[in-house]
């Protein structure tokens, strides 16, 4: 649910939690947007670091220049006086994905998991358009949701002690793409051949909380023309 | 301002890497601090040769390495003691040297702590990334090409000459952290302390767990007793933003200490390190023992206040403050 009043929880003694709902929805989401934008927009004194997530927004500031109680009024009050308005518009980001063999090494698990064709998973993969819920566990990697129940697959029991850059994964509702190669326990159904991350750039992350992400399949042999 | 070759890797130690204070305002991309395990010694260090406090340095793990000096250069070695020496002749630690041309600082042997820091006079000319010259391993940028240092580096500094002078700057004796191997760490209840029984939370305060080896610079693992979470729980929370210092519980009930690499996560988080207190976190070494003792939010807010009081207090003592760039 969303709650009507935010609960805050300390992070020791210099974070703050602003805890808006306690669920992965858009409208719980949506506020923390809302938040995080206002934030942006007039940033306060002493805070150093602000990051979403799915529900909440976690402010880590510096103790000599605001105590928390302070921050905590400026917080309430900037969340009472939220303006819907304002956040900046999304954008719709296309994502080519070579689907299943070496790319998706978890693709047939996942179809014969739900009882479908691997076609089917990718069919109902790439029909959905997804939303950026947030950007967390390593630089650029989008939490996106929520996938259709037909989809909805457990992690792999095992996690993989290497991940290769570009996987496409499933866990949960969830569906994720791995910027760099990484240890990972999300099922691996494709790999995409786009950059997710790259810190020379101006913003860094392809993707960003609130944007929406299409997928549709590619071939193999088509790989090498997006990674130019 | 020149950018001067200051110094080459003969030898690097098993990880040894470019850190400042960290990165900030780059959390909403999944972009982590990174950054000094224990700042206290990076900032004392760049203090004592004359740097900003958040100049970058060279982080030490476990075993030094070896550096031949290719300009004059003024140095300071804070946080673990590995037996710093230069040209086989042991050094005082926190405190500036003059490294000469052709000198080569090595190390005898880790005696207490986890991470040593090399500061230079001038600083690591490596290029600002995301506001900050620390090494993210895990994405591989930052610092010398996002990884560990190799034999054959050779790294830059800003106009060393300028901080010759400063050679001999010293921090009182009194306040050098003792890294024990049977280490107190202060904290304050955590996020989801309410997911967690008061025999759970008792527990948790009452032992002594082990730092196991694979503790790095992502998080400081920890072996005890099982500190489990209420029954009836999912098995995780919603993914949210990390503090460093968090210590998160995961399904196998064995507490982690979060350090600067973690941006966000769906574990429990029983408590906080104070923030005075995290420095001594970074210098945990596989085999040390931890005990957490809790502390009053109004006291971790004492404490560091305390503790940039005693910075400050050096940063004005020294005067080397004002040699910086």
């Amino acid at each position: 649910m969303l709650y009507t009043t935010p609960r805050y929880r300390i992070m020791g003694d210099r974070s703050l939690l602003v805890e808006l709902g306690d669920h992965i929805g858009i409208d719980v989401n949506r506020k923390v947007r809302e938040l995080f934008t206002a934030l942006r927009l007039a940033p306060l004194e002493g805070v150093v670091e602000a990051i979403p997530a799915y529900a909440s927004l976690l402010l880590i500031f510096d103790p000599l220049k605001v105590r928390l109680p302070l921050l905590q009024k400026h917080i309430q009050h900037i969340l009472e006086t939220l303006d819907p308005l304002s956040l900046p518009e999304s954008k719709t980001v296309d994502i080519p994905v070579a689907y299943g063999d070496e790319y998706g090494p978890d693709l047939k698990w996942v179809a014969q998991y739900h009882g479908i064709t691997p076609d089917e998973v990718v069919r109902l993969h790439t029909a959905h358009v997804y939303h950026v819920y947030m950007i967390g566990f390593m630089p650029g990697f989008p939490y996106l949701g929520e996938l259709p129940k037909a989809l909805v697959t457990p992690r792999r029991e095992t996690p993989r002690t290497m991940v290769p850059k570009g996987s496409v994964a499933l866990a949960l509702a969830q569906t994720g793409i791995y910027p760099n190669p990484s240890p990972g326990g999300w099922q691996i159904i494709g790999r995409t051949p786009l950059t997710l991350f790259d810190p020379a750039k101006t913003p860094p992350a392809l993707l960003q909380m609130g944007d929406q992400v299409r997928f549709f399949a590619i071939q193999e042999e088509q790989l090498a023309r997006w990674q130019a | 301002m020149a950018s001067i070759k200051t110094l080459e890797i003969l030898a690097p130690g098993p990880l040894t890497t470019v850190q400042d204070c960290g990165r900030f305002g780059f959390g909403r991309f999944g972009v982590p601090r990174s950054g000094a395990a224990d700042t206290f010694s990076l900032r004392i260090g760049n203090l004592l040769v004359g740097n900003p406090e958040n100049e970058a340095a060279l982080e030490i793990t476990v075993v030094g390495p070896a550096i031949m000096a290719l300009a004059n250069s003024t140095i300071a070695i804070t946080g673990a003691d590995m037996q710093p020496m230069i040209d086989g002749q042991p050094i005082q630690m926190w405190r500036s040297h003059l490294l000469q041309r052709g000198g080569v600082l090595s190390f005898k042997g880790r005696r207490s702590g986890c991470r040593a820091y090399l500061a230079v006079g001038g600083g690591i000319s490596v290029p600002i990334i995301l506001g900050s010259r620390s090494t993210n391993l895990a994405a591989r940028f930052g610092g010398l090409d996002g990884r560990p240092l190799q034999k054959g580096d050779v790294l830059c500094s800003e106009s060393p000459a300028a901080h010759l002078k400063g050679e001999g700057a010293t921090l009182d004796r009194a306040l050098i952290p003792f890294y024990d191997t049977q280490q107190r760490l202060r904290v304050i209840p955590g996020p989801q302390r309410h997911h967690f029984s008061d025999a759970a939370k008792e527990l948790f305060l009452s032992s002594r767990f082990k730092v196991t080896p694979q503790s790095d610079r992502a998080g400081i693992r920890l072996a005890g007793p099982r500190i489990e979470a209420i029954q009836g729980l999912e098995s995780s929370i919603l993914s949210e933003g990390i503090a460093p210092g968090a210590i998160q519980v995961p399904g196998d009930a064995q507490p982690i200490i979060l350090l600067g690499e973690t941006v966000t996560g769906g574990y429990r988080k029983i408590a906080t390190v104070i923030s005075a207190d995290l420095p001594l976190s970074g210098q945990l070494t596989p085999g040390d023992s931890v005990q957490f003792v809790e502390v009053s939010m109004d006291m971790a807010d004492t404490l560091v206040r305390e503790m940039e009081g005693l910075i400050g207090r050096f940063r004005n003592q020294t005067g080397l403050y004002y040699l910086a760039r």
